[in-house]
């Protein structure tokens, strides 16, 4: 399956290190001072957040704890997407954590935790997407469970046998 | 999507027994019995292993009394991989982009440097 791939080509790497976690990683040839502006001021958020179709309508960041975010993007299809949190906790120059809410979901609040570490110039970012609870919740997981075709076996088959090799 | 579905297939996706297991059953359906023999644990934990994964829908388990063969149930595993794999591009994407600005901005530096001289 192409989101755990892990040839050379993508530099990013995704995990699922425990439950309701996803953590990436990417290394950046950059020292962290410069990543840490380019991540915290608007003018350069807007330059590389989001999809290379879409376009911010709205870079709001009162950056800052407490402080909240808040970002509007167009799409190429010109529909627009939103999201927003809250800066709970800022370490310049290597860590931030903030809340993430997408508009359309209103409610599914997951909480950021950003870290940057530098090494002979390069630096590794670090990013801890920590969701909402999951509850049992019987009834509603019961209901309208459609079964699935064959070819998506092959994928988990895949799937899991990535996971595997890279010993998580 | 639904989240909430979506967040139990990932807290039963989270741990690697079971992560095993669906591993085991994309081949074909298996009883408990043949699930437990690679791993070096009791019928209860491997019991309880299942347990989670039934109640997230990603498996299912037949109905004859002794045997109960488990076997995999494919949607909300295709629904979380769909969705894992959105979010993977996305920020692929966002940080091939950033990675791009970062080159731009330490050229504009090493230009100031350069003139400060």
């Amino acid at each position: 399956m192409p989101a755990t791939r892990n040839d050379a080509a993508a530099k990013m790497t995704l995990t699922l290190p425990s439950d309701r976690e996803i953590v990436l990683t990417r290394v950046f040839d950059a020292p962290r001072r410069l990543i840490f502006e380019a991540l915290t001021r608007p003018e350069h958020v807007k330059r590389w957040w989001g999809w290379r179709t879409s376009t911010f309508l709205v870079c709001e960041m009162d950056f800052r704890p407490g402080g909240s975010w808040r970002f509007v993007q167009r799409g190429p299809d010109g529909s627009e997407v939103a999201f927003r949190g809250v800066y709970r906790e800022i370490v310049p120059p290597e860590r931030i954590v903030n809340t993430f809410e997408f508009e359309g979901l209103p409610g599914h609040i997951s909480v950021e935790t950003l870290t940057l570490v530098e090494r002979d110039g390069k630096t590794t970012l670090t990013s801890t997407s920590r969701f909402d609870s999951a509850e049992d919740r019987d009834g509603m997981l019961r209901s309208g469970m459609e079964k699935g075709a064959a070819e998506t076996y092959d994928r988990l088959a895949e799937h899991v046998a990535a996971m595997a090799a890279r010993g998580e | 999507m639904h989240e909430d579905r979506l967040n139990a297939t990932f807290a039963a996706l989270a741990d690697p027994t079971r992560r095993a297991i669906l591993a085991r059953l994309a081949l074909g359906e298996a009883s408990v019995m043949e699930l437990a023999k690679p791993f070096d644990m009791s019928l209860p934990a491997i019991s309880k292993h299942l347990k989670v994964l039934e109640r997230s829908r990603l498996i299912a388990r037949g109905r004859q009394a002794q045997r109960r063969p488990c076997r995999l149930e494919a949607a909300p595993l295709r629904d979380a991989a769909d969705w894992l794999e959105r979010y993977r591009r996305f920020w692929e994407e966002s940080f091939d982009r950033l990675d791009e600005y970062l080159h731009e901005l330490k050229k504009k530096e090493k230009r100031h440097a350069r003139h400060k001289k």
